[in-house]
């Protein structure tokens, strides 16, 4: 690895954009792609494609000629909706775990009081601030607040992305209202099967940090079934 | 939270130390850390990151001071499946290939 380089792979990681380091393990010469190939490793139209395919689908490894690509995407976000307890505890959990996380919330007060300095936050309406965020795939959506006015917006939006998980906090008395709710705004059961309600893998766990982690578990278990 | 291998690589440099970076490049069988995971080295051998779950660290470091001297860069690999080609093995039972090579200006 030399300095330009590993300059270059640092701005663009800092920039979110995802790219790819091909390493050929023999000569230690190295190929930096995006858009553009910088590097001074040669590679073939085939191989450039491969690599851009592997890019693409976030897969790192040793192509069959004996190249080494690594595949550097941007972090997996989560997005939450509620900056209440469980979010105080789930967002720094899901921070350890390598997400990028942004808490959604209109209460200034919310958002200040609670625990979260070192999360980015949006201070706005849920509809806004998913227009905002524009959940891809790499994205999990998360219902925290109870408040239909709060949640519905979000996971109706949510719905209309291809958010690779979406989940939302209620009991299941509550979380069969919410489906109705979304079934009179036009979403078919098909699709409202997307969302994970009650949310979390069932561990019985009661306090809000327990939850949190019943929360980060089944997401992580939703991202790495996709995975493989 | 600690600065992932590769910031803290930029600031050793920064800072006029010698590097290296190890990544994993293949496992097989189970092992800890997935493809394209590093560690970062520095002259004094302190590390950051992880390429296993401690059971190999100790020797990529060796590894990567020994890289850091000669300016090439190597594959190693680690593993349990022949006792007899391995110094250092992985209690998984799994097997690593890690690639270590020095950061050059």
């Amino acid at each position: 690895m030399n300095l330009d380089n590993l300059k270059q792979l640092s701005s663009l990681r800092a920039r979110k954009q995802p790219c790819a380091l091909v390493t050929d393990t023999q000569s230690g010469k190295q190929a930096l792609v995006t858009d553009s190939v910088v590097g001074d490793l040669e590679l073939a139209p085939a191989i450039l494609d491969t690599v851009r395919a592997r890019i693409a689908s976030d897969r790192s490894g040793v192509l069959d000629g004996g190249l080494f690509v690594r595949v550097y995407s941007p972090p997996t976000r989560m997005i939450i909706i509620g900056a209440v307890h469980i979010a105080q505890a789930l967002a720094p959990m899901a921070q350890l775990a390598g997400f990028d996380v942004t808490v959604i919330d209109p209460r200034e007060a919310f958002v200040r009081s609670g625990n979260l300095a070192n999360v980015a936050a949006i201070i706005d309406w849920p509809d806004d601030a998913m227009e905002k965020v524009q959940p891809d795939m790499r994205t999990a959506v998360v219902t925290l607040t109870h408040d239909p006015k709060l949640d519905d917006p979000a996971l109706c939006a949510a719905l209309r992305s291809p958010a690779f998980y979406i989940g939302a906090l209620g009991s299941r008395k509550t979380h069969a209202k919410r489906l109705d709710r979304l079934k009179d705004a036009g979403f078919s059961a098909a699709v409202t099967a997307r969302i994970h309600g009650p949310v979390g893998l069932d561990i019985d766990a009661s306090s809000p940090a327990e939850i949190a982690v019943s929360i980060l578990a089944q997401v992580i278990a939703v991202l790495r079934a996709e995975a493989a | 939270m600690t600065p992932d291998a590769l910031t803290q690589l930029q600031e050793w440099i920064a800072s006029g130390h010698k590097t290296a970076l190890a990544t994993v490049i293949a496992t097989w069988g189970s092992s800890p850390r997935p493809v394209g995971s590093h560690m970062a080295v520095r002259e004094s051998g302190d590390f950051s990151g992880s390429v296993s779950g401690g059971c190999i660290e100790g020797a990529v470091v060796a590894a990567a001071l020994d890289a850091i001297k000669t300016g090439s860069p190597k594959v190693l690999e680690y593993g349990v499946t022949d006792e007899a080609a391995w110094e250092v093995g992985l209690a998984c039972g799994g097997r690593v290939q890690v690639f270590v090579e020095p950061v050059t200006a």
